[in-house]
């Protein structure tokens, strides 16, 4: 085990470091400015743009400045950003907050929603429950975010004055107003997000339980005398899990980039806004740290899903 | 087995874990070190600002009685791109000029009629009060002597001296650097004023330290913060987010790309404002839900620069009834530019160089019929609504112009007289209905950037043309890219290689001298000045230089309006750009909120000190 752990993180280096050289190299080859918000204004004239991209590095070639950013990083410095002159680690430091807790929640629903209603429809195929839940969940992942987002802000701001949806990030939850109000700005965001991913899970667990529950195993579990419950939740569940568990650990470093499209609609400060915002802006230091770190995280959560595998299915072996 | 099942809980018990750690840990986390070092960043709770809103009047209350410093509760201003940094010569973007307008000031700014208004100096200097030599070359700016930076010390013009040699480094990287070329010095002969002297003769002296880009910063804050260490010593980075100033506001938190919260400077030198205890300016988003959250769910009380479609826009604004549409003037004009030199590729290095004209629109009457046949009235009403007055001019804005109905008179669209000049330069229509001449066919690629108003005008303008038998292919580019300067990069606006492109510019101060001047034959945008020429269409005109040198050259204010008047007929009668429409810039506005008076020459948050309900 624990040189298999090894030899992965081993391969792991020369995968991250292809990753941010394609990054990198995309996002110098593509068109843009920092200072474009600047270029149809007369009175910052394009030699003033000039010399500022001159003095943020951006004349130099593309692998130039990529070997730069690459040794600055292994010293631990991630550079700043363009458009506020800040450490990078700070800004992605301030929004972290918000996205987990959004898209972290939203995530956590979905899990505790998504599991038990794909289990149920599995064991009761084509029963009144597995029709709704089957349609709920076509529903909720074939409806894009920015639709369900923009229909729940009609609705329940617009329309009823229920909910805001301008997000505070201000907020501190202090008390039981501050606590209530936070649930209440959140509950829309979390909504969208939730069901998008329960209806994507709730199809998965149940197509994987479908395939399991008439498997000879649970067949000889039955014969042996368990209960339907046990042959349910210790048997098939269990074995239907493994591809499910991939869908989980692979969803996991995603929760940290954050939800671009229902973050935009919300005003929610996180790192998914950060991301898009930078990408439009050319902030290329911001963008190379959200996205390689993504790149570190879905390396780690992939081993973490093949470490699983051996546990749930002990006919896995590494060695 | 047994084994098995605690393995199988243990992992269980890791991945709930994993998942508790990713949300639960949030609402601790750790303040960022970007936030303010200000002493008053305590968490803000509610109750103080509860019993302010008690005392605060009714918004019915009579617009003379208005209440002093503090009595009004937060103010919610959406701007729908975020302000990322607050120290304005850093600025990336016009939503960064105006969050730091709360907190750092200029010497003087401008109204929206175009007169100064000073601000931190005694009053504004002219040549008839010594302040500006008589031969242009100097001004002399009196400070207040009562002014205090927020942190108590005192404003003096050393802090005035310093912000020059802080952006005149160009390894401080300044964005707001162009106000400052073409100084020799600037001095202060004593603690309360200050003397700036010029290479040459500046007939517009008033350009440094006002309005937009004239923010003064505090030297004690920012000394050490000269040349690289602007952006990359820790103690310039937390100055930059959190800058101290004379304004009428002070920063608490700054969260960059998202809000921005700013509490009451004590010591802003007005003791009866402002009014409003607390200011909320939110970013992110985009302009239609901006538009939605005044006009519509009344979510707050100012939204900046809503460029909605006309018909969405007045839909909200009459059906929403919670905020009104505040228009104000600029110098902005959406304008056609014509293309005087050859784009076509198959010229490689040679293509848009002015040793090759343009094969057909160098001709004035195709000109002429191009912009006969457009229906401006049109484009701005069904598109525009509000936010755009069709015009035939450029300078649409006093002294130049004094209403709306003044700046179109003559440009009605013409179809009839359109075709008859295309005919009399000889272009006939051929089987499909395009015209041709000597085997060119009178076919246009025409660009602009992607903005779905963009995109309609085009297709409007395209309809048009049809009518006459000019055929135009559209082309859109991204906005980042048609505004950038990438000399490599093709698509943009200093290459123009197309035949008509299309935006909006203009004078970004009231005196329109270096915009016009900005169109001169030796500014054509060229390969040898990587296409960074401000004639992008590559119009030479020698009477027009002459107009601009005299322009440049002219002291006399009635006599300069003539002359500037004129160069824009010039323009006009060349055919050189085709003026669409004169776009005010719109926000909205709350229904109680008052005092406002926006100004196009300056930040629309100049006078936020007035704002009251």
């Amino acid at each position: 085990m624990g040189r298999y752990l090894l030899r992965r993180l081993l391969f792991a280096m020369p995968t991250l470091l292809g990753i941010s050289v394609v990054i990198f190299a995309i996002l110098a080859l593509a068109p843009g400015d920092p200072l474009a918000q600047f270029a149809a204004d007369p009175s910052v004239p394009p030699e003033v743009r000039d010399a500022i991209r001159e003095n943020l590095g951006l004349n130099d070639p593309w692998y130039i400045r990529y070997v730069k950013w690459l040794a600055a990083l292994l010293r631990g410095d991630w550079g700043y950003s363009f458009a506020s002159r800040v450490p990078v680690l700070d800004l992605i430091a301030q929004r972290l907050p918000q996205t987990l807790q959004v898209v972290g929640v939203a995530y956590l629903v979905a899990i505790l929603m998504g599991i038990p209603i794909g289990i149920i429809s599995a064991v009761r195929p084509y029963s009144l429950f597995d029709n709704l839940a089957t349609t709920f969940a076509f529903i909720g992942f074939s409806v894009p975010t920015f639709f369900t987002g923009l229909l729940l802000i009609l609705i329940f701001s617009v329309r009823l004055n229920w909910l805001p949806f301008i997000y505070d990030s201000t907020l501190r939850v202090t008390d039981w107003e501050t606590f209530t109000r936070q649930v209440r700005q959140m509950l829309m965001p979390v909504t969208v997000l939730a069901l998008f991913q329960t209806g994507s899970l709730t199809r998965f667990v149940r197509a994987a339980m479908l395939e399991n529950l008439p498997a000879d195993y649970a067949r000889t579990a039955r014969a042996k005398g368990l209960s339907e419950q046990a042959v349910v939740l210790r048997h098939v569940f269990r074995n239907s899990m493994i591809p499910v568990v991939t869908l989980l650990a692979l969803g996991v470093p995603t929760i940290f980039t954050g939800a671009i499209v229902t973050e935009q609609i919300f005003r929610i400060n996180g790192i998914g806004e950060l991301l898009i915002k930078s990408i439009q802006n050319s902030d290329t230091p911001v963008v190379m740290a959200i996205t390689f770190i993504f790149a570190v995280l879905v390396v780690v959560f992939n081993l973490i899903a093949d470490v699983l595998y051996g546990i749930l299915d002990p006919r896995i072996r590494y060695d | 087995m047994n084994q098995q099942r605690i393995w199988s809980w243990m992992v269980a018990l890791l991945a709930g874990a994993m998942v508790l750690a990713a949300c639960g840990g949030a609402p601790s986390a750790p303040a960022p070190t970007t936030a303010p070092p200000s002493p008053t960043a305590a968490p803000a709770t509610a109750a103080p600002t509860v019993a302010a809103a008690t005392a605060a009047p009714a918004p019915t209350a009579a617009p003379a009685a208005r209440p002093g410093r503090g009595a009004g509760d937060t103010l919610r201003i959406l701007y729908w791109q975020a302000p990322t940094i607050l120290n304005n010569h850093l600025a990336v973007g016009t939503k960064d000029v105006e969050a730091s307008r709360l907190v750092l000031e200029p010497l003087a700014a401008i109204d929206p009629e175009g007169n100064f208004v000073p601000l931190l100096a005694e009053e504004i200097p002219t040549v008839a009060n010594g302040g500006v030599a008589p031969d242009f070359t100097s001004i002399t700016w009196k400070l207040r002597k009562d002014i205090k930076w927020s942190d108590g010390s005192d404003f003096t013009a050393a802090d005035v001296v310093f912000t020059y040699q802080y952006c005149a480094d160009s390894r401080t990287a300044c964005t707001s650097v162009a106000a400052f070329r073409g100084i020799k010095s600037v001095e202060a002969p004593d603690e309360y004023t200050v003397k700036i002297t010029w290479e040459a003769p500046n007939s517009y002296p008033y350009r440094v330290f006002t309005s937009t880009r004239g923010a003064i910063l505090q030297r004690a804050q920012f000394e050490q913060c000269v040349g690289e260490a602007a952006s990359t010593a820790a103690d310039c980075q937390a100055a930059n987010l959190a800058p101290i100033g004379t304004g009428p506001y002070k920063v608490v938190e700054f969260k960059p790309g998202d809000v921005v919260i700013y509490e009451i400077n004590e010591r802003y030198r007005d003791p009866e404002r402002p009014f409003f205890k607390r200011v909320e300016l939110k970013g992110g988003g985009d302009a239609p839900s901006a538009a939605r959250a005044v006009l519509q769910a009344g979510e707050v009380d100012w939204a900046w620069n809503l460029q909605v479609e006309a018909a969405v826009l007045q839909q909200l604004a009459s059906q929403g009834g919670r905020g009104n549409l505040v228009t104000y003037n600029t110098a902005n004009v959406e304008r056609l530019l014509i293309n005087f030199t050859n784009p076509d590729p198959a010229l490689g290095e040679e293509r848009g160089q002015l040793s090759q004209p343009h094969p057909f629109l160098t001709d004035l009457k195709v000109r002429q019929a191009l912009a006969l046949a457009i229906d401006r009235k049109a484009i701005a009403e069904q598109l525009y609504g509000p936010a755009g007055y069709p015009t035939c001019v450029f300078l649409w804005y006093p002294p130049f112009a004094q209403s709306v109905a003044d700046i179109f008179k003559d440009c009605n669209q013409d179809i009839a007289a359109a075709n008859r000049l295309l005919d009399e330069a000889g272009w006939q229509r051929g089987p499909d209905g395009i015209r041709v001449k000597d085997g060119k066919r009178l076919s246009l690629l025409f660009q602009t950037s992607v903005n779905t108003l963009r995109q309609k005008t085009q297709e409007l303008i395209k309809a048009n043309w049809a009518e006459i038998g000019v055929e135009t292919e559209l082309k859109s580019v991204d906005g980042s890219v048609f505004f950038g300067g990438d000399p490599g990069n093709p698509d943009n606006i200093g290459h123009f290689f197309a035949d008509i492109q299309m935006y909006t510019t203009g004078a970004t101060e009231p005196d329109p001298t270096s915009h016009l001047c900005g169109w001169i034959s030796s500014a054509a945008s060229q390969k040898e000045n990587e296409w960074r020429g401000t004639n992008n269409m590559r119009w030479q005109n020698a009477e027009y230089d002459a107009l601009c040198d005299q322009l440049r050259n002219e002291l006399d204010p009635d006599r300069r309006v003539a002359i500037a008047r004129q160069m824009d007929a010039l323009i006009v009668s060349d055919v050189a750009m085709i003026p669409l429409v004169a776009r005010p810039r719109v926000a909205g506005a709350s229904k109680d909120l008052k005092g406002y008076n926006p100004s196009g020459w300056d930040a629309e948050l100049w006078d936020i000190a007035n704002w009251y309900k």
